[in-house]
């Protein structure tokens, strides 16, 4: 099987049952993307495929061959951080850290969807302007559990982050 | 899980030949499929991939309708503008359900066809009528807070879980499918589901290889739109109770009411007693009450649950006098 993982392509012949999270920690050795419980549940796994948000762990790799997937490796790296991953730094966005590459990844993608004007749960308004309050924050957010219960820092480092691109 | 054969399917002829034979599912965005055969509850031997079909479209009907194809996402199908703006109940329904990363994968026709969330349909360690037919039922007497209050039998009180399928059969949705002979279906959303009866674990009416390529919903219906969705978090959890209302209000007078419920039944349940209750009345408490009335008529709690008998009383009273609030 042939994939495109943050630009670069692979080769690998896993099982078939492999997840995508399983394809990207067990056979390629991007082990940013984590494994909380692998059940759709907590977005430690979130990665984007084509640009979109998704559980890595819901997913099988063979389905996704053609597309452009993009994990926490491809967002920054220690010598340069993406914007987001300066922010959670500067917040004290984690304790841990394990869930922070999920994290990341999912608020790349939220943000994004933001931008396009989609509403959330939270939204007064279904086609109104999207202003990414901490209430709008926390509801685009929910699909991603934090254990040590960073909630604050995470959401205080994306404001900072969403009031940027704005 | 089990080992399984796999094939992407190319068109939905190619999707229907391959799900003709015995023991195959369709995969989707997988995001309950998966679930499932991870705990070896769903084992099927042949998976055919339906993820890349051309069936990602919204499209306006001459009829003044909305065609849904069943690749398209929860996420966009919430977002859509024909949506927000004829079937605000539908966008707020997807947008109360799973979460963003769920809502980018989960799809239209896989959304009607996720399976219950009975805690012991998901223990293979106990018996379950639903998962092993005869076996039995261990939710009558335990734990069954999230079970059903109408619609169960003696072999299954399992709740089905969509947020999306309840303003889909409020909305009187109408599946378009194909089966593996050719032919094309359309079937109402109100003859979909399947009562659990003896045979809890046939759901829906459709055959073996039936696939979804399209959901139809008639023209806007006439009246405010509302989706409330009662829950143990704020998000990111399941329904306890949830009510989708479609209410028009005329004279003063109740002109049209569609009501359909989650949390509550096998199947979203919609309840044309309830309905009537209210057509024709002045909108104001006693009618909602009335309706309430008439909609729970045949409730029955197993214990644990027998608080989303007055929960969803108290939900649909506060939703009915939401939604007339300005007209009465
Ligand atoms: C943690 C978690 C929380 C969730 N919370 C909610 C919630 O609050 N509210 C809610 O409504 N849902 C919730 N969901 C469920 C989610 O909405 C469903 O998993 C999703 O809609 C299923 O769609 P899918 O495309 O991923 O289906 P798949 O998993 O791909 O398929 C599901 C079933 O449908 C069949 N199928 C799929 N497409 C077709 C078709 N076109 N024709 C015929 N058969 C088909 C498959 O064979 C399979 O049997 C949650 C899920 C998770 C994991
Ligand atoms: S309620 Fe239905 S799904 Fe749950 S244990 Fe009983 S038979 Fe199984
Ligand atoms: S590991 Fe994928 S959501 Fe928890
Ligand atoms: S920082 Fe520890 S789980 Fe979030």
């Amino acid at each position: 099987m042939h994939f495109t993982i943050n630009g670069t392509k692979y080769d690998a012949d896993p099982d078939i049952r492999t997840s995508l999270l399983d394809l990207l920690r067990e056979h390629l050795g991007l082990t940013g993307s984590k494994k909380g419980c692998d059940h759709g549940q907590c977005g430690a796994c979130t990665v984007l495929v084509n640009g979109r948000r998704i559980n890595s762990c819901l997913t099988l790799a063979v389905m996704h061959q053609d597309d452009e997937i993009t994990t926490i490796e491809g967002i920054g790296t220690p010598d340069n951080l993406a914007p987001l991953q300066s922010a959670f730094v500067r917040h004290d966005g984690f304790q841990c850290g394990y869930c922070t590459p999920g994290q990341i990844c999912s608020a790349t993608g939220m943000l994004d969807e933001a931008k396009k004007g989609w509403p959330s749960h939270v939204s007064e308004s279904l086609d109104g302007d999207i202003a990414l309050s901490d209430e709008e924050i926390r509801e685009r957010m929910s699909g991603n559990l934090c254990r040590c219960s960073a909630y604050p820092n995470i959401v205080d480092a994306i404001r900072e982050i969403a009031g940027e691109d704005a | 899980m089990k080992t399984f054969d796999y094939s992407r399917a190319d068109t939905p002829q190619d999707a229907v030949k391959g799900g003709a034979v015995g023991n195959t599912r369709f995969i989707a965005g997988g995001t309950n499929l998966l679930d499932l055969m991870k705990l070896q509850i769903e084992t099927p031997e042949r998976i055919v991939d339906i993820s890349r079909l051309a069936l990602n479209e919204v499209e306006a009907m001459d009829d003044g309708g909305l065609r849904i194809g069943a690749m398209v996402p929860n996420a966009d199908l919430a977002a859509h503008p024909q949506v927000i703006k004829a079937y605000p109940v539908l966008s707020r329904a997807l947008l109360a359900g799973a979460s963003g990363q769920l809502r980018n994968k989960a799809s239209t026709g896989g959304n009607f066809l996720q399976r219950t969330r009975c805690y012991y349909f998901y223990d293979t360690a106990v018996p379950c009528n639903k998962r092993e037919p005869g076996s039995g039922c261990p939710a009558k007497e335990g734990f069954n807070r999230i079970h059903a209050i109408l619609g169960t039998s003696d072999a299954c009180i399992a709740t089905h879980p969509s947020d999306m399928a309840v303003a889909m059969r409020a909305l009187d949705t109408t599946l378009v499918t194909l089966k593996p002979d050719g032919d094309r279906r359309r079937i109402s959303i109100h003859e979909f589901y399947r009562l659990p009866g003896d045979t809890p674990h046939i759901e829906t009416v459709l055959e073996e290889g039936e696939l979804i390529t399209h959901v139809e919903l008639p023209p806007a219906p006439a009246g405010k739109q509302a989706y409330r969705k009662v829950r143990d978090r704020a998000s990111y959890a399941f329904a306890l109770v949830s009510v989708a209302a479609i209410v028009a209000v005329d004279d003063g007078k109740i002109a049209n009411a569609s009501l359909a419920f989650g949390g509550l039944g096998p199947m979203p349940w919609r309840s044309e007693a309830a309905e009537a209750a209210l057509i024709g009345k002045a909108p104001e408490r006693e009618a909602f009450e009335a309706a309430a009335d008439a909609l729970l008529a045949d409730a029955k709690g197993f214990g644990s649950n027998d608080f989303k008998i007055p929960l969803t009383r108290r939900t649909l009273i506060a939703v009915l006098r939401d939604l007339t609030e300005d007209a009465a």
